[in-house]
């Protein structure tokens, strides 16, 4: 029987409620994406996050982690005042102090090592947006040893991008979504550029058919985009570069490759000096200005490698007027990649792709390139005054992080993924990869690395910048018996290409004294005690570890900034509270990392949204007034008087790098109307807050592609100061750079390794790409340890600041580790069965998931899903503590010891890049009475000073409603 | 219980969901419990939201999955919320006329009021898409943003569900499936959107948008295989001859 209801549906329905009380616009924070927000304001409250729809970065989109900022602000986490460590370290017990209390206490011990040898502070920062301040303000101080976390992140394509291309994946150049045909992504990239891949893969797979495009995707593991992917390679972890070097090999051994653009662009035609054992073998021959040679295909002869009408021989072997050998770099490339050990047959084991799927994906690749080119009539000028009426695409694009980024043989494997991308002249044309201004640069960049002795003095700023490119190893920071300088061992000859410092190995070394002591860890949201070190238990051992026979610490500060209670936070002496993102101004500078596009130059600030309700200030404010207070260069006037009284915000406007070049690009002048080079304004700000905080600047059409060599384009960069000179950038298939190292390795040249170290010089320094096995993997018994673990990023979460986040916790909880089932079934293990993860280093244990998505050698976990009990505001039996763990434990921060008992640490022989996935395990299966919780388990930490109790459940958004109906 | 509208409009909003392109990124399930928390029926309660059994309200969950064998296999994101049914389940068994569809756009929503928190719709739902917020006693559910697509005081290209104003990458789409005429009913019509679980009757207006056929074999882009001679006959020497003979 249908009973009508008791009374026809009459529910007061508000279908137009007022959303907010005020929007304010800003940058969000809750990954490294840096996309435009509009926060609603309700009652002082955040009512709602949306997307900018006029931001460049994301269009109006927003992900999940960016939705969720409203919980992150809410966190009970947030530190509330500073704090002074009264307990041991490690074990979290605090009083509260007042700012001038906490500042005295930095300022007293700051101060004295800045007088005696300011490389006793390091200072390092984690996932910071404003390097371009803290990088400047460690040059004031006067120490070299300063670094972000790149180290630990993405070297390895910065340094192979900048070193080759003069650009790099994600931070400085993206594919051409609108117009490529066949898109590859190595490894996972999911909050790297996160919501503009996802917007780009949207578009790219919503093409129509017949002007579809194939989605290419080469992972170990299929989650998140390679789920969408036209085809998916479940490649063994490390041995991408294996893969592209022989696509490679297969386009060049079927002519497959863009040879106009290689002698166009590229040093494809330099003549390279033939004279096994000559000082300069292997060297470009140049003349005395350092201008390279070809060999002119017409003239037969050599001549100026810039002579406008000249045509490069790609190979050959010629006789120079000194009667020696020389030979197009191009020939070098050539017997590289036609080796055998580079034909589909020969990776096919290592990399676990067939060889027929290897010569059909070589050969899609060439289809897309060259049958399927794009002609975009825009007329143009390249840089020798040569007039086109138009721009030839090969719309095939790439991108890569981390799968590539975190191997130690991830430097040359970036490498050989620009080669490609060169031989296939898809770089910076229609539907290749294209750059964002203020890239490129040079290749490599100009600015060198700082931290000689001479460039080191008490109570003066640094001789340079502490972090830039080395152009040689004259260029190492070593001193005259060629040990580090810097704490990190960045640009010693252990890691001469560390254009991003060592963060993973700056604990270990202070902790033991090597190359020296020093005085203060200064460190910056980056959680070391945790998911941002490799032996992540060992380097909280070390921060609490005494001497002995002083029963001191061995590193005697430790001062932090954090805006949450991270791990990180127990183990430091000092704490300052940073504030919420919504809660600062804050610059996303083109002196950093631009937020640029293909078709525009853009940077962008924060700022405030809301007042921070806790005794917390912005740490790039604290940083100024440190600074201050310590009397820095540059910080305080003529006086002494603090000089930038204003904080952070006044800093963003007023100071300058050189003249008329800031923080800021845009409105600048007096009266705003200058882009890129001008005069400060006082009113920048409110027009950067009127334009919803960002600036953009479109390029003209005809300074759009081909940029490394477009006449327009680089008049236009040096005018904006992105360049020093309008000079052309030729790409460099080749890299004399690494050829000079090796040839130091072999004895040549004023700066040489120790003899310990020239092997190894020798070997990694190949001014080609070249593919070796990970260094860990080489180093052990691989039926010992037969699985690769990896971790993958899920989408929702960044890092550990996730975890305190009420929402995005109920989406990633806990974390499994995930087997391929076959392997499982080998193995006799189930779902839900637990497992000891056990590596050479350590042990972890953790549930089991199956699943059939996975290269059957390789296991793995969601990324920094495991908490310590007790951190970030969590119950000490929170699920994250309990089913949740990390693999960082189980990586040694050090290979294996050389013959003669040195340890190198676990980072790529070329950049430093920690090589965390490198790492090997083998499963044991536990014991019934084992599967309770995950291991190890820390103690749990108790709450902080004036934490309040957690809330059992949590009403958000009620008040608006109640307000909303009775007002 | 409760009777459907004995005289509905053609008018049928719902969302469509390109089950090709969604990367299981949690946008949409993020945005919807961020509107929805301050919104019409506010709050999302979220208990034990730092203890060890965190469990909110959600109107829209994201679940992930392995589907298929071999070359066949795919990992599917499937995003799942209220279809706002045709002939809704969960109104038919309400006992107190909580559970209502509109007659004007056939959105089904709860009239909180009149819900005494008895769960029968959420047995009847055949697609788990009612949520219950123990906090307060009654049933929840996705209000298709009411309180956005008819909202004057927003910009009018923002008057679309939450969800589909942030999806990155565009994989979901909102209008009214009861125009053929509509750009979302072409949508579903050129790329065969198909009904959730037919076989229940209940009609749903929402659709998902199949995967594509995946570009995988050779060919599929149009390539033809390059020649593959023996290396030994081309080679590096091979090569250098063809370079100096050009």
């Amino acid at each position: 029987m249908r009973l009508n209801p008791p009374r026809p549906p009459a529910e007061r329905l508000d279908t137009s409620p007022t959303v907010s009380d005020e929007v304010k616009t800003t940058t969000c924070y809750m990954c490294a994406c840096r996309c435009g927000i509009k926060v609603h304001l309700k009652d002082g409250k955040v009512r709602y996050i949306e997307g900018n729809r006029d931001h460049p970065v994301n269009r109006g989109v927003l992900c999940a982690k960016g939705s969720a900022g409203i919980m992150t602000q809410n966190s009970p986490a947030k530190l509330r005042k500073p704090l002074k460590r009264v307990g041991e370290r490690g074990r979290g017990e605090f009083v509260e102090i007042e700012w001038d209390e906490a500042l005295g206490i930095a300022t007293q011990w700051l101060s004295a090592i800045r007088w005696q040898d300011p490389r006793k502070l390091a200072f390092f920062t984690g996932r910071d947006q404003s390097q371009a301040l803290t990088g400047w303000w460690a040059k004031q101080f006067g120490t070299p040893n300063y670094a972000a976390h790149g180290g630990f992140c993405s070297v390895n394509m910065a340094a192979a991008g900048l070193y080759s291309i003069g650009g790099s994946f994600w931070e400085f150049g993206e594919p051409d979504w609108d117009h490529t045909r066949y898109f590859v992504m190595f490894g996972v990239a999911e909050d790297h550029a996160s919501n503009p891949i996802k917007i780009g893969l949207g578009k790219l797979k919503g093409r129509l058919e017949g002007a579809g495009a194939k989605f290419l995707s080469i992972n170990p593991v299929r989650t998140g985009y390679s789920a969408i992917a036209d085809e998916w390679l479940a490649i063994k972890p490390g041995t991408d570069g294996l893969l592209v070097l022989a696509l490679a090999h297969e386009l060049l051994r079927t002519d497959k490759v863009d040879y106009a653009y290689l002698a166009r662009y590229t040093n494809a035609g330099w003549l390279v000096i033939r004279d096994p054992g000559a000082a300069d073998h292997g060297l470009f021959v140049r003349d005395e200005a350092g201008r390279p040679f070809i060999w002119d295909r017409h003239r037969q002869r050599q001549v100026p490698a810039f002579d406008v009408g000249a045509e490069p021989m790609l190979a050959g072997e010629y006789r120079l007027a000194d009667g020696r050998a020389a030979v197009p770099s191009f020939q070098l490339v050539a017997e590289r990649l036609l080796d055998r050990r580079h034909a589909p047959e020969a990776v096919s084991a290592e990399t676990g792709i067939a060889a027929d799927t290897i010569r059909r994906i070589a050969g899609e690749l060439a289809h897309a390139a060259f049958e399927q080119e794009i002609r975009i009539d825009i007329p143009w000028t390249d840089w020798l005054g040569r007039r086109h009426d138009h721009v030839l695409g090969r719309p095939v694009s790439m991108h890569a992080m981390r799968g590539v980024s975190a191997h130690s043989n991830g430097f040359h494997t970036c490498r050989a993924i620009h080669v490609l991308q060169m031989l296939l002249g898809s770089i910076d044309c229609p539907g290749g990869f294209r750059y964002k201004p203020p890239y490129p640069k040079p290749a490599p960049p100009s600015p060198l690395p700082a931290g000689l002795a001479v460039e080191v003095k008490p109570g003066e700023p640094l001789g340079g910048i502490p972090l830039g490119f080395p152009h040689g190893p004259e260029h190492l920071l070593v001193d005259p018996d060629g040990s580090a300088r810097r704490i990190d061992k960045a640009y010693s000859w252990e890691a001469p290409l560390a254009a991003h410092g060592l963060l993973h190995m700056v604990i270990a070394n202070a902790w033991k004294g090597d190359p020296y002591p020093i005085d203060t860890l200064f460190l910056y949201m980056t959680n070391m005690a945790w998911n941002s070190a490799m032996n992540s238990g060992g380097t909280a051992e070390m921060l609490a570890d005494k001497d002995p026979k002083t029963g001191r610490y061995r590193i005697p500060h430790v001062i932090y900034s954090d805006a949450y209670f991270s791990e990180m936070v127990a183990y430091a002496d000092l704490v300052l509270p940073d504030t919420t993102y919504l809660e600062r101004h804050d610059c996303i500078s083109l002196l950093d990392r631009p937020i640029s596009d293909g078709d525009s130059v853009a940077d962008a600030i924060r700022q405030p949204v809301l007042q921070p309700d806790r005794d917390v200030r912005p740490f790039q404010d604290v940083l100024i007034d440190l600074g201050a207070r310590l009397g820095l260069p540059g910080l305080v006037d003529a006086d002494g008087a603090a000089a930038y009284p204003g904080g952070f915000a006044e800093y963003m406007v007023k100071h300058e790098r050189r003249p008329g070049i800031g923080m800021l690009a845009g409105w600048r002048g007096a009266d705003g109307r200058l882009e890129g080079r001008g005069a400060p304004n006082p009113g920048q700000l409110d027009l950067y807050k009127a334009n919803g905080c960002f600036w953009r600047q479109e390029l003209a059409p005809d300074q759009r592609y081909f940029r490394f060599a477009n006449r327009d384009y680089l008049a236009w960069a040096t005018a904006m100061g992105f360049l020093d000179r309008p000079e052309p950038i030729h790409l460099r298939l080749y890299v004399e750079v690494l050829q000079k190292f090796r040839l130091a390795a072999e004895g040549h040249g004023a700066v040489k390794p120790p003899q310990r170290h020239r092997q190894r010089i020798a070997t990694y320094f190949d001014p080609l790409p070249f593919w070796y096995r990970p260094l860990e993997e080489m180093g052990i018994q691989a039926r010992d340890y037969p699985f690769h673990a990896i971790t993958q990023r899920p989408m929702a979460m960044y890092h550990s600041w996730g975890s305190q986040n009420a929402w995005l916790r109920q989406i990633h909880g806990d974390n499994p580790i995930f087997v391929a089932r076959e392997t499982a079934a080998r193995l006799d293990i189930a779902d839900g069965d637990w497992v000891w993860i056990v590596s050479p280093h350590g042990r972890v244990k953790a549930p089991v998931k199956t699943m059939d998505g996975v290269n059957p050698d390789t296991v793995w976990t969601w990324n920094a899903i495991g908490r310590r009990g007790g951190s970030f505001g969590l119950a000490p039996d929170a699920p994250e503590a309990k089913r949740g763990f990390i693999i960082n434990s189980l990586v040694a921060e050090l290979l294996p010891p050389q013959p003669g008992g040195h340890r190198y640490s676990n980072s790529d022989p070329v950049t430093g890049q920690a090589a965390w996935f490198d790492l090997k395990v083998r499963l044991e299966k536990c014991a019934p009475e084992e599967t309770r919780e995950t291991a190890p388990q820390e103690p749990a930490l108790a709450g902080l000073p004036g934490t309040a109790p957690r809330p059992s459940v949590l009403r958000y958004g009620a008040e608006f409603r109640r307000k909303r109906e009775r007002p | 219980m409760t009777s459907l509208p004995a005289n509905p409009s053609p008018v049928k909003l719902g969302l469509v969901i390109d089950l090709d392109i969604c990367v299981g990124c949690h946008a949409c399930a993020v945005s919807c419990k961020e509107w929805n928390s301050g919104g019409h029926m506010a709050p999302l309660t979220d208990l034990d939201p730092y203890g060890p059994n965190p469990l909110g309200v959600w109107f829209n969950r994201v679940h992930s999955f392995e589907a298929g064998d071999g070359l066949d296999g795919r990992t599917v994101h499937f995003p799942r919320s209220c279809l706002h049914c045709e002939t809704p389940a969960c109104v038919e068994v309400c006992p107190t006329g909580a559970s209502y569809k509109r007659a004007e756009d056939g959105i089904v929503l709860i009239d909180e009021a009149l819900c005494i928190g008895c769960k029968l719709c959420s047995w009847a739902c055949p697609y788990g898409a009612r949520e219950y917020d123990d906090d307060v006693g009654v049933m929840k559910k996705c209000t298709l943003c009411i309180d956005r697509i008819y909202n004057e005081n927003i910009a009018e290209a923002e008057r679309v569900p939450a969800c589909v104003s942030t999806c990155p990458v565009g994989a979901r789409h909102f209008g009214d499936l009861g125009d053929p005429g509509s750009a979302i009913s072409r949508l579903v019509e050129a790329r065969d959107g198909y009904d959730l679980m037919p076989e229940q009757g209940c009609r749903p207006v929402n659709k998902y948008l199949p995967p594509r056929p995946r570009k995988r074999e050779a060919g599929c882009t149009g390539a033809v295989p390059l020649p593959t001679e023996p290396a030994a006959a081309t080679g590096f020497l091979g090569w250098v001859d063809r370079m100096l003979s050009r």
